[in-house]
């Protein structure tokens, strides 16, 4: 009984560890939040997926998965991360950390977030900086592919949108074109203000 | 020496001339502005209204702008600017447009011919039609065609309709009196479609949203 037992457990875990999972087995969850944090939060250079937009976390494992989104901290943990995931796990994995209430990170400089909130609302079209808002919403919440922003952390943020600049996940229409016409200290206003819009606040 | 300095530097400064030359003519690009600020510009729109002015559906729909009359999209971006037509994004847009580069803006997009983004339910497009085409007289609604054009292609200050984005022909005719004709009156275009837009129902808006979204 005993052997049969720790049988059963090492296929299980080799299955998980390997195997494509199928929709109906019980999604591992801990694969993910040992990184991104254990209620999906974000946690370190993992950015919060909790309260995301469920299209967005599924194009983006699919980006993961075909090394189409190729930042530095993509390749090194996502590619790996997504390579034994199949379509219906990923899916899975959207539809999951979709429905968990997201929380603000409130970690960027509130003397910025007042510029931040004017670009993110009204771009600046003297310098071709489009406003935010159109597309993700007036209060950040994102919609379909589009993703959320308000309460991601401002490191995780400013990061972002200094790597398209950089030539990073150049495929993510229209974010590189968007980031071109930002300065730095714009960077830092727009990933400020975004670090405290809550989710109270939201729907 | 010196003979020799000077053949080599003749031929540079020549050479020099030759390649100026064409980026001087280059930045030429209209009165006031340099090809690169046009270009610039255009690239700023497109990353809202689509690369190809296809439109583009963020959180707001993002109007289709390619083929679009330029008279009316001039007239829109000064309603945008005078407050008249109420969009705090557009206004912003529109007050950092200069009328020359206005018009550049304008001509290029009406060249502009892509296919619509599509998106648009299909079964109520044999009713958009019948309403595109004939009105509905019991409801006092024109047939669009009549201004609008068979195509729905627009002339002039009245604009083309066909391909435009679903959701964005919906709320425009829905929210018609409450985004257009704002402020003091003043001599402006929306009233012509006033009427209409009150007298139309949810369901023959969406009907002639979907016809006319659905044409080339
Ligand atoms: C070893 C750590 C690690 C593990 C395990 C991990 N992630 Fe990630 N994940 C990251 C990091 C770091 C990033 C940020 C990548 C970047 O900055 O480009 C990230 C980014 C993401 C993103 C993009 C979020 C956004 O807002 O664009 C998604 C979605 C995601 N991970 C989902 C998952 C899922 C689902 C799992 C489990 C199957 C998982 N991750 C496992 C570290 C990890
Ligand atoms: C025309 C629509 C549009 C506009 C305007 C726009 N975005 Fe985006 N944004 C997108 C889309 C679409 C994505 C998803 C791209 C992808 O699929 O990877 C995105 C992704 C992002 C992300 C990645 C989020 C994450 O979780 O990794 C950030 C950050 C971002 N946008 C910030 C901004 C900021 C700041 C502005 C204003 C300066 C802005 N965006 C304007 C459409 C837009
Ligand atoms: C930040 C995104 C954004 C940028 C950048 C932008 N637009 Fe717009 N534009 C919009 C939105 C949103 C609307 C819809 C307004 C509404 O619903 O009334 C719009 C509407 C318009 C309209 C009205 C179209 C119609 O069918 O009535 C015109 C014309 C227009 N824009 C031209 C331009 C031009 C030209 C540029 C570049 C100089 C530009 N826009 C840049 C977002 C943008
Ligand atoms: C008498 C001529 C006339 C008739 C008939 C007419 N329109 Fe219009 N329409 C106009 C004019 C002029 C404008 C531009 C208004 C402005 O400048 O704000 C317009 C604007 C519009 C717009 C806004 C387009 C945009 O890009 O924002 C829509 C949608 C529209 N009409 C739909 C219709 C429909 C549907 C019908 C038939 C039920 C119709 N029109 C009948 C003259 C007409």
């Amino acid at each position: 009984m005993k052997r049969i037992k720790s049988k059963t457990a090492i296929v299980a875990i080799v299955f998980s560890l390997a195997g494509p999972l199928s929709a109906g087995e019980s999604l591992p969850i801990r694969n993910c939040t040992w990184c991104h944090g254990s209620s999906a939060q974000g946690f370190s250079t993992a950015p919060r997926l909790a309260g995301q937009r469920e299209k967005y976390i599924e194009n983006q494992l699919l980006s993961f998965s075909a090394h189409i989104r190729d930042n530095p901290l993509s390749q090194q943990y996502m590619w790996g991360a997504t390579a034994n995931l199949s379509p219906e796990a990923m899916r899975d994995f959207a539809a999951y950390f979709s429905s968990l209430p997201p929380k603000a990170a409130n970690d960027g400089d509130p003397q910025l977030a007042a510029q931040g909130r004017a670009i993110y609302e009204l771009g600046i079209a003297e310098a071709n900086v489009a406003a935010c808002l159109v597309c993700h919403g007036p209060n950040a919440e994102g919609i379909r592919e589009i993703p959320r922003l308000g309460g991601l952390s401002h490191a995780y943020l400013k990061r972002r949108l200094e790597q398209w600049g950089q030539g990073f996940h150049a495929a993510a229409e229209p974010m590189p074109q968007i980031t071109r016409a930002l300065s730095p200290n714009e960077i830092d206003a727009l990933a400020s203000y975004l670090s405290f819009v809550a989710y109270e606040s939201l729907e | 020496m010196k003979v020799i300095g000077l053949r080599l530097a003749l031929p540079a400064a020549v050479l020099a001339l030759v390649l100026s030359a064409p980026s001087r003519a280059d930045e030429m690009g209209g009165p006031g502005f340099s090809s690169q600020e046009l270009r610039a510009k255009l690239d700023y729109c497109k990353t809202c209204h689509g690369l190809s002015g296809q439109g583009y559906r963020g959180y707001f729909p993002m109007p289709r702008l390619a083929g679009q009359q330029p008279k009316y999209l001039e007239n829109q971006l000064r309603a945008f600017y005078e407050r008249r037509r109420s969009n705090p994004v557009m206004a912003n847009v529109a007050h950092a447009l200069s009328p020359s580069m206005v018009a550049a803006l304008a001509a290029h997009f009406k060249d502009l011919n892509t296919n619509p983004i599509g998106g648009a339910p299909k079964e109520p497009v044999a009713l958009g039609k019948t309403i595109y085409e004939l009105g509905l007289p019991e409801a006092n609604i024109p047939a669009c065609s009549a201004c609008h054009g068979p195509e729905a292609k627009g002339q002039g200050e009245i604009p083309r309709l066909a391909g435009q984005l679903f959701p964005y022909t919906v709320k425009t005719l829905g929210n018609w009196s409450k985004e257009r004709g704002q402020g003091p009156a003043k001599d402006d275009t929306s009233f012509i479609m006033a009427a209409t837009t009150h007298n139309l129902t949810q369901a023959q808006v969406a009907a002639i949203a979907a016809y006319v979204g659905s044409l080339r």
